[in-house]
């Protein structure tokens, strides 16, 4: 108990990331609590085994990449801002929020963010295009082992011919969202904190 | 000078159809006042050509009694459905009109033909209606239930269904009770009770008029799946209201005991429906697993099983609306994984047409019904029924949405409500039940005169006014998308990612219990009802092969893709096993055709400079192998390669008629390919072989 004391959460703490990331005050301590729970080793940070403890990721056929998108840049460790940086994502855009001054920057859970979040996930070498091998890998970890590699490649291959434009055999950032002129995400990438 | 000149085109066919209906209006009653002639009994007539005098033999004899029955039915279906063909012949009005309101206006004047001619017109039979009529429409409805959207919102659908309904019902009940206590409106003999029973039946919004009135609007899928959803579910509620009015109305009080029966006796009703739905579901995809031999018979087990599984319901006075949907939905997935394609497209299509047929002729019943029905009228009545309906939905619709915006992600805006709250239209399902009380009520004819009046009143000027509404507000129409496999990818994608967020932050929501019962699904429950090796098969492969397995027919149909040997449609097994070298052989060389199609269409140059595919299907090792041809003269300058792509590329949908243009430049050899293909892809009803394998729907 004594330890842990130095790890409480301060108002103002709650204060700067409620601003930075939008969420409420008791979502922001009840997302502490977990992170706390999470932290086998009570250092305030958590790395990436911590993560893999987690049952339902054990067992995402993305597992890997969710975790991989709480860290950032060649860091092993996450602490409790980072952490919301990244859940922040996820946060439904309430309606007030809609009429916010256009000149302030955008906030984390924008509509094109949370795409830009997914588009990421897929694109792992940042180089803004997903390459027909990325898209290979993400279909191999959703589809499972037991599909030949020809297979996924026609797949992949018919993919990448129906949403690309503009010919360079792999899909950029428009053409993720929509295929032709349709919009296709409709999904809401929000969940309920 | 021809007798028949006419100014517009459709109008010999409308006179045809005038013709038709003046002859059945007379044909009906002829045959009722018709003497009965000798029917079947041939030992009789033996017997008396023993005693008397021998007759001469008929030659032809009138009988018409023996086929009676049958023939009376087969006409009213076929004159239902010859005024659902000279509607669409009529350009503007089926533009304007929905059928609903046409069909019913059909009815009535068919209802005043035949009593003008001074016969009974015949009333909506209660139980032909709910034995025969609706259960095509309710299982079509719920085999095509889009899941998806439905289990995102299937909360807001209960609470619209369940509270909206007891809200209207109480809401309608109270304040006609407390009408009938004013002295001036002459009805001071009607207790609470009839009036809740009333309120009961009007209460409900009917799916069929929904379907009618919405099919034709094409909103957005929330709104529409809102609506359509509650008008199913709304059923249980109905039922249990109805019962429990009527059992009280005959006892004439309630205690608190009874209240608390009737609540426990809602979810009886609701969740044993679904229950029994759920037991026939998946019964009929046990079955399915075994029907490879036999593939001619099996749409008829969905078919069956389905409505076993509403006759089963309704015998317990469980609600026998939702064991059609639960039957439906249990046994879609599974089904689909096991029966042969032309399975698949006979349920498609049976379902649609008896739904159609079913609908065609409740409109029309309740049009001649109308005529027939007694009525007894009363003007104040009547017309704060119908207002009473109007607010009450519309204050409901508001109140709930309110509530439920709290708990939703996605809002439900202003726009939404209105639509919510104007498309709640009242059908047959309600004249029926108000048809069902026994003559005991001294209400009973006021109660259907003002039940058929809200039902006109809905369906005419609600159902006729709904689509300019939704032109002037700028609702939002429904998406016009083909499936791609973008989405698909992207949306199991951003499935498995959300569920593992919401694992990272501890928390058990919507995800994470469909990812649950998508494991529980694909180890135990597939294993056992899908034949062979195919419940292996991951979703987004089997959607991947529908989506080429469609693309290929659809090629083949429009003679750009002669069909090769018919077995190679074996070839789009992506499964596990070992397939032989050739077949695979085969399938690149198909998939690249596909590909080079889907290029093809991509392309944006004039359709006379496409370029033709031809498979050489008779070469000399049976292998087809691939040519691709100009129709036009090799040299053109402007010949096109395939991999030349123009960035911007009409919709998808409009490419795949594209190269149809090059039929008049190579038209005779088109023709060859085109009888080849059909008889190629329409092999006999010997040729099972092709059946053989599974498939999948979209």
């Amino acid at each position: 108990m004594g330890s842990r004391a130095s790890t409480l959460l301060r108002e103002e703490e709650i204060e700067e990331i409620k601003k930075e990331t939008g969420f409420s005050h008791s979502q922001i301590t009840r997302l502490y609590s977990r992170f706390t729970s999470l932290d086998k080793g009570e250092n305030g940070t958590l790395s990436r085994e911590d993560f893999q403890r987690i049952p339902e990721l054990a067992i995402n056929p993305l597992g890997d990449r969710i975790i991989n998108a709480f860290f950032p840049e060649g860091e092993d460790q996450v602490n409790f801002r980072g952490f919301m940086r990244t859940l922040a994502h996820f946060r439904p855009i309430e309606d007030n929020e809609k009429n916010k001054d256009p000149i302030a920057s955008e906030p984390l859970n924008s509509r094109s963010n949370k795409l830009l979040f997914a588009f990421r996930l897929y694109d792992l070498d940042r180089d803004d295009k997903i390459s027909r091998d990325e898209l290979l890998q993400v279909l191999r970890m959703m589809v499972g082992v037991n599909i030949s590699d020809e297979q996924l490649g026609s797949i992949a291959d018919r993919t990448i011919q129906e949403a690309d434009q503009n010919g360079d055999n792999s899909i950029s950032f428009n053409e993720f969202i929509k295929v032709g002129n349709v919009y296709i995400l409709y999904i809401d990438i929000d969940i309920d904190i | 000078m021809p007798a028949f000149s006419c100014a517009f085109p459709g109008c010999r066919r409308d006179l045809l159809v005038i013709v038709l209906v003046v002859f059945v209006g007379i044909g009906l009653p002829i045959e009722a006042s018709a003497p009965a002639y000798q029917s079947h009994g041939t030992e009789g007539s033996h017997l008396t050509n023993i005693t008397n005098t021998k007759k001469a033999f008929p030659v032809l004899a009138v009988n018409y009694e023996h086929v009676r029955k049958p023939f009376e039915i087969a006409l009213w279906i076929l004159l239902a459905l010859l005024m659902k063909l000279g509607f669409h012949l009529i350009p503007r009005l089926s533009a304007v009109v929905p059928e609903s309101c046409l069909l019913i206006v059909v009815g009535l004047l068919v209802g005043g033909l035949i009593k003008v001619i001074g016969e009974e017109p015949p009333v909506l039979d209660s139980q032909l209606f709910f034995l025969c009529l609706l259960p095509p429409i309710i299982l079509d409805a719920g085999y095509f239930l889009p899941i998806r959207p439905f289990t995102e919102n299937v909360g807001t659908i209960l609470v619209f269904a369940v509270i909206g309904t007891l809200w209207n019902a109480f809401f309608m009940g109270g304040l006609l009770y407390a009408l009938c206590q004013i002295e001036s409106v002459g009805l001071s003999g009607v207790d609470l009770l009839a009036c809740l029973l009333f309120g009961s039946i009007v209460s409900a919004v009917d799916p069929v008029a929904v379907l009618a009135v919405f099919e034709e609007i094409h909103i957005n899928e929330l709104v529409h799946i809102l609506v359509f959803g509650e008008s199913l579910l709304n059923d249980a509620v109905t039922v249990v209201l109805y019962n429990l009015f009527e059992e009280f109305s005959k006892v004439g009080t309630v205690t608190v005991l009874d209240v608390f029966l009737g609540v426990v006796c809602f979810f009886v009703v609701s969740l044993g429906g679904v229950l029994v739905g759920a037991i026939y579901g998946f019964l009929a995809a046990f079955t399915s697993r075994f029907t490879s031999h036999t593939r001619v018979i099996e749409p008829l087990f969905v078919f069956l099983y389905s409505y076993m599984a509403y006759l089963s319901s309704e015998m317990f006075h469980l609600s026998g609306i939702m064991a059609l949907i639960a039957c439906g939905v249990v046994m879609r997935p599974y089904v689909e994984a096991n029966i042969s394609h032309k399975s698949y497209t006979t349920i498609k299509y049976f379902l649609k047409m008896w739904s159609s047929v079913s609908e065609t002729l409740i409109f029309i019943f309740l049009g001649v019904s109308t005529v027939a029905g007694p009525h007894a009228w009363n003007w104040t009545f009547v017309i704060t029924t119908v207002i009473l309906c109007l607010v009450s939905r519309v204050l409901g619709v508001i109140g709930l949405t309110f509530i439920i915006n709290k708990f939703r992600i996605v809002k439900l805006t202003k726009k939404d409500q209105f639509i919510v709250a104007y498309g709640g239209l009242r059908g047959a399902i309600a004249f029926s039940l108000g048809y069902l009380l026994s003559n005991s009520h001294q209400m009973r004819n006021l109660f259907l005169t003002a039940i058929i009046t809200v039902i006109f009143f809905t369906v005419f000027v609600q159902g006729m006014t709904i689509r300019p509404l939704v032109e002037l507000l700028a609702v939002k129409k429904k998406k016009e998308s083909k499936p791609s496999i973008n989405e698909e990818i992207h949306t199991e994608f951003l499935d498995h990612l959300l569920t593992g967020v919401e694992g990272v932050c501890g928390h058990y929501g919507h995800y994470h219990w469909k990812e649950k019962l998508n494991r529980f699904n694909k180890t135990y429950v597939k294993r056992w009802l899908i034949a062979g090796e195919n419940f292996k098969e991951p979703e987004l492969i089997a959607f991947y092969r529908k989506m080429e397995l469609k693309q290929a027919i659809m090629m083949v149909e429009s003679g750009q893709l002669p069909s090769v040997l018919p077995s190679t449609i074996s070839m789009q097994n992506i499964q596990p096993r070992a397939i032989p070298r050739v077949s695979k052989k085969r399938e690149e060389e198909i998939r690249r055709i596909l590909r080079a199609n889907l290029q093809n269409n991509k392309q944006k140059v004039s359709s006379n400079k496409g370029i033709w595919l031809k498979l050489n299907v008779f070469s000399a090792d049976s292998f087809p192998t691939v040519h691709f041809e100009q129709p036009s003269p090799p040299s053109t300058p402007d010949a096109v390669s395939l991999e030349e792509e123009v960035p911007k590329r009409p919709s998808l949908k409009a490419d795949i008629e594209g190269p149809r243009g090059n039929a008049s430049d190579n038209h005779q050899g088109e023709l060859d390919y085109q009888r080849l293909a059909r008889c190629l892809s329409d092999p006999g009803p010997n040729k099972d072989k092709e059946d053989d394998d599974p498939f999948m729907s979209c």
